[in-house]
């Protein structure tokens, strides 16, 4: 049996602890609305994006495609691109992404290929490097930045694409939370490069003119469409991380409020069992008189 | 006679409005585009994309660094990097 001293001392702590994170909670909140937005203003842009790749891609293929499209001509050797947060308290996020890219590793190394990493974001490194210390390759650093921003996923892409280009890999994907809402993030799985072919778009019958080519045109939106899905995994990673911290960090405030309570019920109980206890004596000794 | 115009970044949708005429810096030269311009895509320099609100009027110059631009059935739409505001 804990003393009063000592219960009290347990309960002023907990309740600091409530208050670092409600604090936090309340601060998640405030940056999810603005992560949310950011990640909705930039859909468009994607989106128009993509539509074009789609209509591009279609007419020029075959042998004249640019390699960012047609690959290497082989598909042994992998890198996982994976986005984790910089910063903790935020649930079992990054614990999700560094299980979806052990659970890719396992699957490629099951089937022969070779396997490296990118790591993007500083919370994945350890969990990583515990079980594959040889495979970590290169990795970009977003903790130096407020909000990752297109300056990031423009250094990014552009270290990828050159890495590509030296032929360091065949194959890269990207792993990265999706931000469906506050509760649900999912750790997504997507080629990266070779740009994976899109359905192909409806077929119009205008004839689009082209300036100055197709080809032309495809091997300059490549890399811009490289370089905008990875600014979509930041925006995603951002919003992920915000929502995910704050029901995180609404868990643990419930969680605190009711060890307070229970630790007050406690103190109460022990304080109120040594005031019995002290009259018991106080009576015994008058009636002994 | 209005044609869709709209300038998308990959930050935020910049505008999206209709316009009289807008001339776009072409990669192989400038091109102005009016209402009803035939399917047509082109990757543009770094330069000003002029905005003719109504015709006659003085145009609108927004600063656009790399992208490029499409000319469809739904209007004029411009894909860039970077917007000088």
């Amino acid at each position: 049996m804990p003393s009063l001293k000592e219960l009290k001392d347990r309960i002023g702590s907990v309740k600091s602890t409530q208050k670092i994170t409600k604090a936090k909670q309340m601060v998640a909140a405030a940056k999810l609305r603005r992560a949310q937005s950011a990640a909705e203003a930039a859909r468009p842009y994607q989106e128009r994006l993509a539509a074009v790749m789609a209509s591009l891609a279609g007419k020029v293929s075959g042998d004249s495609a640019p390699k960012l499209l047609a690959g290497t001509g082989s598909d042994k050797r992998n890198l996982l691109v994976v986005v984790n947060t910089d910063k903790g308290l935020c649930g079992g996020l990054n614990s999700n992404l560094v299980k979806a890219a052990k659970a890719k590793a396992q699957e490629l190394l099951a089937e022969g290929k070779e396997v490296e990493f990118y790591l993007v974001g500083k919370k994945g490194r350890a969990p990583l490097k515990r079980e594959y210390a040889d495979k970590i390759g290169k990795g970009f650093d977003t903790s130096t930045v407020k909000t990752p921003g297109f300056e990031e996923a423009d250094a990014i892409a552009a270290e990828l694409i050159g890495m590509f280009e030296e032929g360091k890999f065949d194959i890269a994907h990207l792993i990265y939370p999706t931000f469906q809402s506050a509760l649900v993030q999912n750790p997504t799985v997507n080629q990266l490069i070779p740009v994976p072919s899109p359905e192909t778009a409806e077929e119009t019958d205008a004839v689009v003119e082209y300036e100055p080519g197709e080809e032309e045109i495809l091997e300059e939106l490549l890399p811009r469409y490289v370089k905008t899905q990875i600014f979509g995994a930041l925006l995603e990673r951002e919003a992920s991380e915000q929502g995910a911290s704050m029901t995180a960090m609404d868990n643990a405030t419930r969680n605190a409020g009711d060890l307070i309570n229970k630790l007050t019920i406690q103190y109460n109980r022990s304080r109120q069992a040594a005031i019995t206890t002290e009259l018991i004596e106080i009576i015994a000794g008058a009636e002994a008189l | 006679m209005a044609l869709h115009f709209e300038l998308v970044t990959p930050a935020k949708l910049v505008r999206s409005e209709d316009v009289h005429m807008v001339v776009v810096p072409g990669s192989e030269g400038e091109f102005g585009v009016l209402e009803g311009h035939a399917p047509f895509m082109s990757t543009i320099r770094d330069g000003a994309v002029q905005v003719y609100k109504t015709e006659g009027s003085a145009p609108e110059t927004i600063e656009v660094r790399g992208g490029f631009a499409e000319v469809g059935e739904n209007g004029l739409t411009v894909l860039a990097e970077h917007v000088e505001a």
